[in-house]
């Protein structure tokens, strides 16, 4: 499985998961986790998905993700799983 | 599962600290493209350059976009040119720079010659031709092993080097000397490094692998502000940690890329290498263990605690580490580096000691342009005898700044940064710089 995190960051506002769900949705994306918290005053999204069902490439949903940014205003990073297995696990 | 707080201080590490991998570079062997004709050997050079990196620039984008970790050179290093050269070497130089224009890296090394015991025809042409080639490529790096532990040092080298350096650094004059930037001068010289000026691809390697060079000065600084005060124990526990999380990141960017391109992985280099950039510096890291500025006394201490533990810490997180795994020291590429000498602190001196304890050498540093090639010469021989003594790696990458005296600025941009031009002790060793010949190797028992 190819596992990748999402990371959305900013202001709060309302819909914020519902967008960035339903864009995931319209890809075939599966969503197997998802935390959220309010740091330091800012909304804080992590977001675990599976990207094996999905219809386009790694590029192109990083660019779909993009224009959800851009209509909410807020930071969104997708990056693979593997940097932070890498980085905590042994 | 990962934890939040994980994700976290990766994301953290990145976007805050300036985590990065330094650089993927990928080492070709280019021993089958000898031939007696010049521009023969050029064309086979380019031709299978070409071929073999043609996806090296944008594996590496991909995975920096894939992974959200900068990549922020990707590289090549060939076989020393010396080694295949039969005639003129400049054809093939110029096959060199124009075939790293077309895969798109920035830098290729391998304009190099290994005379550490005594020089081939070969050698002595690349040797002549280097400031011509510096002056008039762009993204072509050269190296010349002058010594080594096992065979001494070759002074007939280091007294030809010191010309070569004056006359590149005159023929690149109004760029403030940017040829010598990319030519070092080395002692036990390593087969597999990924860090320019100095890479090349040596003879014991295989037909090409991947090498990465992994960074994060400011990591590790971040890190040892969580521990204010606490005793060495703690300050070389939580480098520890720190290298081993940096150099796990760089493995798997080395499994990945060296899988996309079915060449094999070579190594991970552990160095921390600063940039210009503010918060890279390893500078910045002696001065959070507790000295007011680098260059201090304790400078020495500190930085041979830091040199040690990254080396303890990312040795486990690959299962290959080579290269020259260690902190870099270069004046103009850390701002840290850049103050302490503008500051009065850190001497060429107060270097030289530095350099016995840490990776590669004096790196990167200014000279009034009026020095003389013998004085270079006498820096570059002190510096291969430690090289040689301590049986490790140590460079000299100096800039003569022409027209320019100590206290005065040069600028190379980018990521070779600026430096102020350094005084330079007093003292002739031109009696001893032309006597030539060889320093013997020396004794490996009996040591003290």
């Amino acid at each position: 499985m190819t596992k990748a995190l999402i990371s959305v960051t900013g202001l709060d506002t309302t819909g914020i998961i519902a967008r960035v769900a339903t864009r995931l949705y319209e890809m075939n994306i599966n969503i197997l986790d998802i935390t959220q918290t309010i740091l330091q005053g800012y909304f804080t999204m992590m977001m675990v998905v599976d990207l094996d069902g999905a219809n386009m490439e790694f590029a192109q949903i990083d660019e779909a993700l993009q224009s959800v940014r851009d209509e909410l205003g807020m930071e969104i990073h997708m990056q693979r799983m593997d940097i932070f297995d890498a980085m905590h696990r042994i | 599962m990962i934890e939040t707080g994980e994700i976290l201080q990766t994301l953290h590490m990145i976007q805050e600290e300036n985590f990065d991998i330094r650089t993927i570079t990928l080492g070709i062997n280019l021993l089958d493209c000898s031939d007696a004709s010049p521009e023969i050997c050029a064309e086979r050079v380019y031709e299978k350059i070409v071929r073999t990196a043609r996806n090296l620039v944008r594996t590496g984008d991909e995975l920096e976009r894939e992974l959200g970790i900068p990549i922020v050179n990707k590289r090549i290093s060939v076989t020393p040119v010396s080694l295949i050269a039969q005639g003129d070497p400049v054809p093939i130089a110029m096959a060199l720079d124009r075939a790293a224009r077309e895969t798109g890296v920035n830098f290729l090394g391998g304009y190099s010659a290994l005379m550490h015991k005594g020089a081939t025809r070969a050698d002595e042409r690349l040797l002549r031709s280097i400031p011509e080639v510096l002056s008039s490529t762009e993204r072509l790096c050269s190296s010349v092993n002058v010594a080594s532990t096992r065979s001494g040092i070759n002074m007939n080298a280091v007294r030809e080097m010191g010309e070569i350096i004056l006359s590149t650094a005159r023929r690149t004059a109004d760029t403030d000397g940017l040829g010598c930037a990319k030519l070092v001068v080395f002692a036990n010289a390593v087969e597999d490094n990924p860090f320019m000026a100095g890479a090349f691809c040596g003879i014991g390697e295989p037909e090409c692998a991947i090498n990465v060079g992994v960074s994060g000065p400011g990591v590790v600084k971040k890190a040892l502000e969580k521990v204010k005060g606490e005793p060495f124990d703690v300050v070389s526990e939580t480098i520890k940690r720190t290298a081993f999380k940096i150099t796990r990141v760089g493995q798997l960017v080395a499994r990945e890329a060296s899988q996309r391109l079915g060449i094999p992985f070579g190594i991970v280099d552990l160095s921390l290498a600063p940039t210009p950039a503010r918060g890279d510096s390893v500078a910045h890291i002696l001065e959070e263990i507790g000295l007011e500025s680098a260059g201090a006394p304790g400078t020495t201490a500190a930085l041979a605690l830091l040199n040690d533990a990254v080396k303890k810490g990312g040795v486990m997180a690959s299962n290959h580490v080579g290269g020259l795994s260690g902190a870099f020291i270069p004046v103009s590429e850390d701002i840290g580096m850049i103050n302490a000498v503008r500051d009065g602190y850190l001497s060429l001196e107060k270097l030289e000691a530095m350099t016995c304890v840490c990776s590669v050498g004096l790196d990167m540093i200014a000279v009034p342009g009026d020095i003389s090639a013998e004085t270079i010469s006498g820096i570059i021989a002190d510096e291969a005898a430690i090289g040689m003594i301590n049986q490790k790696t140590t460079a000299v990458r100096i800039i003569p700044a022409i027209g320019k005296k100590a206290g005065d600025r040069v600028e190379f941009g980018g990521l070779l940064g600026f430096a102020p031009v350094m005084k330079v002790p007093g003292g002739s060793c031109r009696t001893m710089v032309q006597r030539g010949g060889r320093i013997p190797a020396p004794l490996h028992s009996l040591r003290n």
